[in-house]
């Protein structure tokens, strides 16, 4: 291993520009005579638009234009569609509502865009956004996903009759039914998955500019995936053709699903940069983030396990309603199908699984891919019930989970994953000892005698990632392959710049791309600069989500470079007259088999640009090669996290007392940042359990719409992580890694319920678990106790 | 509807007076909290203008207000409805009682409030105590209007 390269755990490169404020956002951008967008967004829920007056608001002081959803219809702009196509049990597909990047004839959520203004200067705009009247018929709404599709709820688009989207199922009904049927013991639970704001710190942004010479738009935009966004604005929205569309994602501020899905505001700020003939810049606001990104999670499930009489689990069932929100977007059918209920086998060898889901509308905001997506959602699933199934058999949850790990690999699941490599004890081993499982007894008396109560609790998740192999996605729905591309362009001084479909929002991956070179070419990290994000820059890639850019984004790039070591060795050979068979290249130096001749990298680099060695009929000049990489199967990391709780039962107050975390991720680029990637997720999803929960009132107005109302956890609220990693390769990439962006969240809240249920004594403790209501379930515990 | 409250006040007039006053367009916008403008349409509609605060935001609403159920001079209920820009809107709608008492008249209520957008958005966990605040100071300006009033 060189000393930058994989497995040095070298600081990030690009930290020293994001902490100095020396970042390039989207924001940050102004281009010349830009107007400034405002958006007139609807109070409602669900209204029918009557009438929308503009004439008092183009008069304001500095107002270019005021558009409607009329305007956009006129010019038939196309509307917002969702990529993946879900099947229902009956056979007919999904069913998509038009989403209009502009409401022409009906709002269906708070938040809904009605109108935009165009303005000298934002202050302009939004206060001619104040005169544009709107007359509005109020409808009826429904938030709530488990009433959505009750007889006589009110109906949210024409062609989803009782705002039902699909109802789709995968796995063996019958055969569950029979474990059910002659299943020993069963376990049961309602769990509800909160509904979450994702929150990134940069708010969504966008900037359009129209070249009216060569007719053609650029758009610069927060987005995690800039071809995939112009490629939907483009064939589906029909903007512009691709080649007269660049985007742009500069630095971008944190994503976490949300900033992969395609938006009204950029589709509309292209349209109008056209329309005016001037750039155009709309950045959102935090409260307009709070209403208009696309929120997670958000399912109704009811859950049930069938056990036999030795504790083997012979049976999973189970019903989800998940809440679409008001529009279906991007990616949305996706999250609680195939990224669901795929991964609700856990670590276990389970034989039997059926799960049906109905995925409905309601007036909220869209829901889509929030960190995890659907597979924090199984896992929370899993992980309760196995918590819940040792305790209600008096058996203990590690014993529990051992006896029904997967054990041999690779392991096909009944619900489509097959898991090709894990250790499953070695984590929980780990896990336990350096949680002091043995301990937590003497550990739980010390807090009784404080009187606090103490509990333990569990997660041993997996999750499916590295998204995903072309073949098997398109073949469950997906209008998209999940391959990667890369270019590797080496300059004639021997530096080194890597061109990657992945998009980099706070990843770290000019430090890891770079290190990957590193190791592969003996050069420093300094040399190597990772170019993203730009579609006139970067050839096509499907960019940033599903923990893919190391498995499938550094494979692509690895194949590359395996196609430039075999033609620097071309002409390593030119220049040294040997053959490039003969050639071996490490740390940097190529050498001529046993032999003491060798050049160096920078000698090589340059020959290959001066050509002067040899005839460009031998040889083409130049050092650049670009590969695309399709992986073979989905990645599957997995570990044990195990958290300790303290709750005093006078305030309800939960305090993490211990969390550790023992992952396989495979091979490891670098630990520090792999380190960082599991606090983070960990933070997330202790928010997801303990702080965080959107809520609208039956009105359909979002209550939780600010950092007043929406709990985000703090430092405070956490402790001091344990973490530490098993290692079982990835068989199905050439650099054996398996992703590590989404596993704290994915793991965490399961863990944490099931330390609170322990220490309170009862299983009905919701999320999130705010004092008050862990208070209430606390002093049942007090109760019991002063019974006893 | 997001928000309900209830209250009795014990007025110092009898309740021909205080039924007069509480349709007196003059009393009204003397009374309401932030009234700017009150013009009366019809003996049972009025047009209002009024500035309210509630939390961080602060928006001039413009609706309408109508009387209904009237019963003199028993109460009625008034219901009303204002938007208030990109502040989102405000509806509400109280229901006044009167009744005898021994030195004037027992005037109780009982109102449903609700609001949308911004306001919502932002003032949900001061809406109930803002409400609450409105309501009273209406009435404590009512008690005063009463004083001289014939």
């Amino acid at each position: 291993m060189s000393a930058t390269g994989i497995g040095a755990a070298v600081r990030r490169k690009e930290d020293q520009r994001f902490i100095t404020g020396t970042a390039n956002y989207t924001s940050d951008i102004s281009r010349p005579g830009e107007v400034r967008a405002w958006f007139v967004r609807s109070p409602h829920a669900h209204a029918t638009i009557k009438k929308i007056d503009t004439k008092a608001a183009e008069k304001m002081p500095g107002v270019v234009a005021v558009l409607t959803g009329a305007d956009l219809a006129n010019d038939k702009i196309g509307g917002l569609i969702c990529g993946w196509a879900i099947t229902s049990k009956d056979g007919s597909p999904m069913k998509m509502g038009a989403h209009p990047a502009i409401a022409a004839d009906k709002v269906r959520c708070v938040g809904d865009q009605v109108a935009v203004v165009l303005a000298e200067t934002l202050n302009q705009a939004r206060d001619a956004a104040e005169k544009v009247k709107v007359d509005y018929a109020v409808l009826p709404s429904v938030v709530d996903p488990a009433k959505a599709t009750a007889k006589g709820a009110p109906q949210i688009h024409d062609v989803a009759p009782n705002n039902q989207i699909y109802d789709w199922h995968i796995g063996d009904k019958n055969a569950t039914d029979a474990a059910f049927a002659s299943a020993k013991h069963v376990t049961k639970l309602e769990i509800v998955n909160n509904r979450l704001v994702p929150n990134a710190i940069e708010p969504r942004a966008a900037i359009a500019e129209y070249d009216q010479g060569n007719d053609a738009l650029t758009l610069w935009n927060t987005s995690q995936n800039p071809h995939v966004a112009r490629l939907v604005i483009s064939a589906f929205i029909g903007m512009a053709p691709e080649h007269k569309l660049r985007v742009i994602a500069p630095d971008v501020g944190g994503g976490f699903g949300s900033k992969i899905f395609i938006y009204p505001e950029e589709v509309v700020a292209l349209w109008a940069a056209r329309r005016v003939k001037r750039p155009v810049k709309w950045v959102s606001d935090r409260s307009e983030a709070f209403l208009t990104d696309a929120h997670g999670r958000d399912h109704v499930t009811h859950a049930e396990l069938a056990l036999d009489a030795d504790g083997k689990i012979t049976g999973l069932r189970v019903r989800t309603i998940a809440n679409l929100g008001a529009y279906m977007s991007t990616f949305s059918s996706s999250v609680p199908t195939y990224l669901y209920a795929t991964l609700l086998s856990g670590q276990y060898a389970i034989p039997n699984i059926y799960a049906e889901v109905e995925a409905v509308y309601t007036n909220t905001a869209p829901v889509d891919a929030y960190r995890g997506a659907g597979r924090p959602e199984a896992t929370f699933v899993v992980e309760r019930l196995v918590e819940v199934a040792a305790r209600e058999l008096g058996i203990d949850p590690a014993e529990l989970r051992r006896k029904n790990f997967v054990k041999s690999f690779p392991h096909q699941t009944p619900v489509i994953m097959a898991y090709d490599a894990g250790d499953y004890d070695a984590s929980l081993t780990k896990a336990m000892e350096m949680v002091d499982y043995r301990n937590f007894g003497k550990r739980k008396a010390e807090s009784e005698r404080k009187g606090k109560l103490r509990g333990i609790g569990f997660s041993t998740y997996i999750e499916a990632c590295g998204i995903a192999p072309s073949q098997a996605v398109g073949s469950l729905g997906a209008g998209v392959g999940l391959w990667e591309s890369a270019e590797v362009r080496v300059n004639p001084t021997g530096s080194v710049e890597i061109l990657t479909g992945s998009h980099s929002h706070g990843q770290g991956h000019e430090t890891t791309f770079a290190q990957l070179v590193s190791e592969r070419l003996g050069v420093p990290i300094e040399t190597v600069s990772v170019v993203h994000g730009d579609t006139d820059k970067v050839q096509f890639g499907m960019g940033t989500y599903g923990s893919r850019s190391g498995a499938v984004g550094m494979s692509a790039i690895s194949k590359a470079l395996d196609k430039i070591e075999d033609k620097a060795k071309k002409v390593a050979g030119y220049m040294m007259e040997a053959s490039a068979d003969d050639i071996e290249f490490k740390d940097g130096k190529f050498t001529v088999k046993g032999t003491d001749k060798s050049v160096g990298w920078g000698d090589v680099t340059l020959n290959a640009y001066v050509a002067h060695k040899f005839t460009g009929g031998q040889l083409e000049p130049g050092l650049k090669e670009g590969a695309f990489y399709d992986p073979t199967n989905f990645t599957f990391p997995a570990g044990c996290h195990i958290a300790e709780v303290e709750i005093d039962p006078e305030t309800g107050k939960t305090t993490i007392a211990n969390w550790v975390a023992v992952d396989d991720f495979g091979v490891i680029i670098n630990p520090m940042i792999v380190e960082g990637q599991v606090h983070g997720g960990i933070a997330q999803g202790v928010g997801q359990a303990l702080l965080e929960g959107a809520s609208y009132n039956a009105d359909g107005q979002l209550i939780t719409g600010s950092f007043m109302d929406y709990a985000m956890p703090r430092a405070g609220d956490l402790p001091s992580f344990k973490v530490d990693t098993t290692m079982t390769k990835c068989p199905s990439n050439p650099l054996g890694i398996k992703g590590c962006g989404e596993a704290g969240a994915i793991a965490s809240p399961a863990a944490l319920i099931n330390a609170i249920t322990n220490a309170v004594g009862h299983e009905n403790v919701p999320m999130p678990a705010t004092p008050g209501t862990v208070w209430k379930a606390a002093q049942r515990a007090v109760m019991k106790k002063a019974a006893e | 509807m997001a928000l309900e409250m209830t209250g009795e006040y014990d007025l110092p007039q009898k309740r021909e007076v205080v039924w007069k006053a509480l349709n007196d367009p003059a009393v009204l916008e003397k009374c309401i909290p932030g009234c700017e403008t009150l013009e009366k349409l019809s003996d049972t509609e009025f047009q209002a203008t009024v500035k309210l605060k509630i939390g961080p935001v602060s928006a001039r609403f413009k609706g309408k207000v109508a009387l209904e159920n009237i019963d003199a001079p028993n109460g009625y209920t008034i219901v009303g409805e204002g938007e208030g820009g990109v502040a989102g809107f405000a509806k509400g709608q109280a229901s006044v009682a009167l009744a005898d008492a021994s030195d004037g008249c027992k005037l109780t209520y009982t109102a449903e409030a609700a609001t949308g957008g911004k306001i919502a958005q932002l003032g949900q966990r001061l809406i109930a105590g803002s409400a609450k605040k409105t309501a009273d100071q209406f009435f404590e300006n009512f008690v005063e209007a009463l004083q001289d009033y014939k």
